[in-house]
């Protein structure tokens, strides 16, 4: 048994969780919600195992410190923390508001980031580490910048539910935004799917996700296949604005309250935002002064980092300052996952800079 | 009248830094335009950028496009004016929109807490009510105890009925936001310091070598300026480092000289430093590198003052200027020497510098071996034929023929990375150490003495975070009054953050003070029972 055969049983308990988590909102039976609970549970304790085994499989073979053996040192590892901060954050929260409703969204997210993962066939080979990484720093930067993600993502969620619930109107602005959001993220999941079976076959998994992301779409040669994609983008923008509402009508069943949500995304970002402040912004910079003699070099990377930080920073200030509340903050939560996200793995496919650590190899 | 006047406009423009509307748009212009910076690749050769705006714009449009964002200075835009323009105009609304909003913050914290009347009592946020035997005499104490238990000092006054006990905590947390503001104030004077009086340079170094002065970036020179460049670095390397002999063989007074270096980036060290040898290691038998070494001596005047071994992580610090080990590379057309240990099978082990094609003897033998031929990074074909397989040291090898009383006996590959390699069959071994002379190790230079501001603005900004996010301006209430022979005591609380916290404290002392009640309760009774 290795830590793959862990990950494998995680996978299939988060996914299992989501199926119990539904038929407990759509029976309200307090025993099923306990099930879909403990399923979690033993899901994120085999998570749990599978990085602690990857961390000692890490270290036996890198021969360097334990610290500096934390399984965190390419995109296989780190989306795997990733999801394991998701659900950490997650049974928190379940505990914290006795509130298993959002239970039903977080893991199936859980569950199939990592069977993508899986899937995708990222090198999950244990590599030494670069000269570069070989830092203590390594263990608080890496892991604290994710555990910032997973906040994020939480208080996207939970914003973006916000906004499902609260807009009535088509023509209303937020309701345009999520729809348009929504949109924008269904369609990249689904060109995606399109690429992976495209090409995925045909070459290496490790230049899959580099050089073959979006070929079948967007970068494809032909120009024809490029305006239909951009043509697909739109229609199915249009679609998730037409029929918003019906989403709106499913989650009204889950009874999650405004304020709750509200108040939830405002929770996950206080915590966020300092982690990534020191996890991400200074402690990189600390590293980066370390290693590469200057703390700061507006690398795609850190410039990215910052404007996350920015968009967090408005966030906070807006709703203490100007008072803002609903719908308007979670807009602005909604577009700070995005960048977020775009810091995390878009400036690694997109741009190139010193921080490369997180490529897919 | 004049006067009036001025002030309105002063009036008005404090108004708009101060205004979270001027933030945003600041906000969005620094985070727009470092996002163009982060797709150009910033200071790098203009046929890359065109590559770059190419792919996004196509091909008619790339060269118009870069010409603009050349001319407005994208190509190295976080360095630009208007960046710059930027972050002051950020700073100066962070400054102004804490003076504008600290009086009214300070008061908050200054005000000392009073008690409430009945009424106001009753608007709180947190509000809890309980009743317990006893007058309220007898209960002040252990009421009084349960507020001291929840870490409030309180202060007391005496009303009609009862007491009023009040008291507030962490009022100094509402500085937090301001705390954190200062922080990053620090954090760009910093940074401005760390501009203006240091620089930060590159130095490639080749093993053997010294230098006293680290190269800056430069604007691209042309071909004749380049030349002059190189002239003037060979009089200062040639010199170790002195102004005056250089200016002197370069047929130039000290000044133009200055003028010069300053032009072309060369930054004098105020010592000289001097890289002893390089190596690069690998993981196990792969290409993967693991460490890339620098072993580095610091010469200040004419003694040796310093010695230190950098590797990436690992820098070294002299007189403020601090040397990173950053890349590495092979000196065209250098000539290096072979080191090689050779150790007779009875005997002790004796270093040697070789050339190519020089012969060495394996001491008190007849054995002797010349050196035929040498590749960096020695790799086999499928035929069984040896390649060099990149230019670079990866895997160094010599091929040594070996003679014994004259007469040829074998010939074989020594490689530097497998030490079976150096052993002979008659039990001698000859090790191929290094190839000295022909790496460069390239060095990082800095000097920064704005950084330690910057850390200090780290230090502060991470307390002004945890002050603002976790600790919160708490006020405490709790009246007790006589009500049909026992006490009603009434809690009220306010807390500007994380009330939920605080709604716990106040549920425990509630817990606390009936707990009290029921145990005095039946002692009272049992006494009735005796």
């Amino acid at each position: 048994m290795d830590s793959s055969f862990f990950f494998g049983i995680s996978t299939m308990a988060y996914i299992l969780a989501m199926i119990i988590y539904i038929t407990y909102l759509a029976s309200g039976k307090k025993e099923i919600g306990i099930a879909a609970t403990t399923v979690t549970i033993i899901g994120f304790i085999s998570h749990t195992l599978a990085i602690g085994m990857r961390w000692k499989e890490f270290y036996d073979l890198s021969g360097m410190g334990f610290l500096r053996s934390v399984p965190l040192t390419n995109l296989y590892e780190s989306m795997i923390f990733f999801v394991w901060c998701l659900i950490l954050g997650y049974l928190i929260i379940e505990f914290k508001y006795k509130n298993r409703s959002f239970g039903a969204f977080v893991t199936p997210i859980a569950g199939l980031a990592l069977a993508f993962i899986d899937l995708s066939g990222m090198s999950k080979e244990i590599q030494p580490l670069l000269p570069a990484l070989q830092s203590n720093w390594l263990l608080a930067h890496v892991m604290m910048s994710f555990i910032a993600y997973a906040a994020f993502s939480l208080s996207f969620s939970t914003g973006l539910i916000y906004l499902i619930l609260t807009t009535e109107r088509k023509t209303e602005s937020a309701y345009i935004f999520w729809t348009f959001t929504l949109g924008i993220f269904v369609t990249l999941f689904f060109l995606m799917g399109i690429d992976f079976f495209t090409f995925r076959v045909a070459v290496k998994p490790e230049v899959f996700i580099k050089s073959y992301m979006f070929r079948s779409s967007f970068f494809n040669p032909s120009m024809v296949v490029k305006i239909l994609s951009w043509i697909a983008m739109i229609a199915i923008i249009v679609i998730v604005w037409r029929y918003g509402s019906v989403l709106k009508m499913v989650m009204d069943k889950f009874g999650i309250s405004a304020e709750t949500l509200d108040e939830i995304t405002y929770k996950s970002i206080a915590v966020g935002f300092p982690v990534f402040t020191l996890g991400g912004l200074i402690f990189g910079a600390i590293w980066a002064d370390q290693a590469w003699g200057t703390y700061w070099s507006w690398d795609p990377k850190e410039t990215w980092s910052l404007i996350t930080w920015f968009v967090y920073a408005f966030y906070l200030h807006s709703r203490m300052v100007r008072g803002w509340r609903g719908k308007k903050v979670a807009i602005v939560a909604v577009t700070g996952f995005v960048v977020a996200m775009f810091t995390y793995i878009g400036v690694n496919l997109l741009l190139s800079g010193l921080h490369s650590y997180g490529d897919i190899k | 009248m004049e006067q009036e006047k001025n002030k309105t406009f002063i009036d008005k423009i404090w108004d708009l830094f101060a205004s979270v509307k001027f933030a945003i748009i600041i906000f969005a212009l620094i985070s727009l335009t470092s996002v163009v910076g982060t797709i150009l690749e910033q200071r790098a050769e203009p046929a890359k950028n065109i590559q770059i705006l190419t792919r996004i714009f196509g091909e008619s449009l790339a060269p118009t496009l870069y010409n603009i964002f050349d001319k407005t200075g994208f190509m190295d835009m976080y360095h630009s004016w208007w960046f710059l323009t930027l972050l002051i105009l950020f700073s100066a609304n962070i400054v102004i929109c804490s003076i504008d909003r600290l009086p009214r913050i300070w008061k908050m914290i200054r005000e000392p807490i009073s008690p409430l009347t009945e009424e106001h009592l009753e608007k709180v946020s947190i509000k809890r009510e309980l009743v317990v035997k006893g007058k309220p005499d007898t209960v002040k104490d252990f009421v009084t105890g349960a507020i001291k238990g929840a870490g409030f000092n309180y202060n007391e006054s005496k009303e009609e009925k009862g007491y009023q006990f009040y008291s507030q905590k962490g009022s100094f947390t509402r500085l937090g936001v301001y705390i954190t503001h200062v922080s990053i104030l620090l954090i760009l004077i910093g940074a401005l310091i760390g501009i203006f009086f240091g620089f930060k340079g590159f130095l490639p170094l080749p093993e053997g070598m010294s230098s006293s002065v680290a190269l800056l970036h430069t604007n691209s020179l042309t071909r004749t300026e380049e030349h002059e460049k190189e002239r003037i670095l060979d009089a200062i390397w040639t010199s170790s480092g002195s102004i005056s002999s250089s200016s002197a063989t370069l047929g130039m007074d000290e000044n133009t000289l200055k003028a010069k270096m300053h032009k072309y980036g060369i930054q004098p060290l105020g010592f000289t430093i001097r890289c002893d040898d390089f190596d690069v290691y690998f993981y196990g038998n792969s290409d993967m590198p693991k460490e890339y070494k620098s072993w580095l001596t610091v010469i200040d005047g004419t003694k040796e003052v310093l010695k230190k071994t950098i590797a990436v992580n690992d820098p070294l610090s002299y007189k403020g200027v601090t040397f990173y080990q950053s890349s590495y590379g092979m000196m065209p057309n250098a000539q290096g020497k072979f080191i090689l240990r050779i150790t007779p099978k009875f005997g002790a082990p004796e270093i040697k510098q070789l050339n190519l094609g020089e012969r060495f003897v394996i001491p008190g033998t007849t054995m002797e071996g010349t050196i035929r031929d040498f590749s960096p990074a020695l790799s086999f074909d499928k035929q069984g034929r040896p390649i060099t397989y990149t230019e670079m040291m990866n895997n160094p090898a010599l091929f040594i023929d070996f003679k014994e009383g004259g007469k040829g006996k074998y010939s074989g590959w020594i490689l530097k990375r497998h030490p079976t390699t150096a052993k002979l069959p008659e039990g001698h071994s000859v090790e191929f150490i290094d190839l000295w002379g022909v790496q460069y190790t390239g060095l990082q230079v800095r000097k920064d003495p704005g950084v330690w501001i910057v850390y200090l603005g780290c230090i502060v900004m991470s307390m002004g975070l945890f002050i603002a996010f976790f600790m919160s301006h708490r006020k405490l209430w709790v009246r007790i009054a006589e009500e049909k022979n026992n006490t009603k005591v009434i809690i009220g609380a306010t807390t500007n953050k994380n009330r939920a916290a605080f709604e716990g404290k106040i549920n425990k002392m509630i817990t606390l003070l009936s707990k009290r009640d029921a145990e005095t309760g039946s002692a009272g009774r049992r006494k009735v029972d005796g």
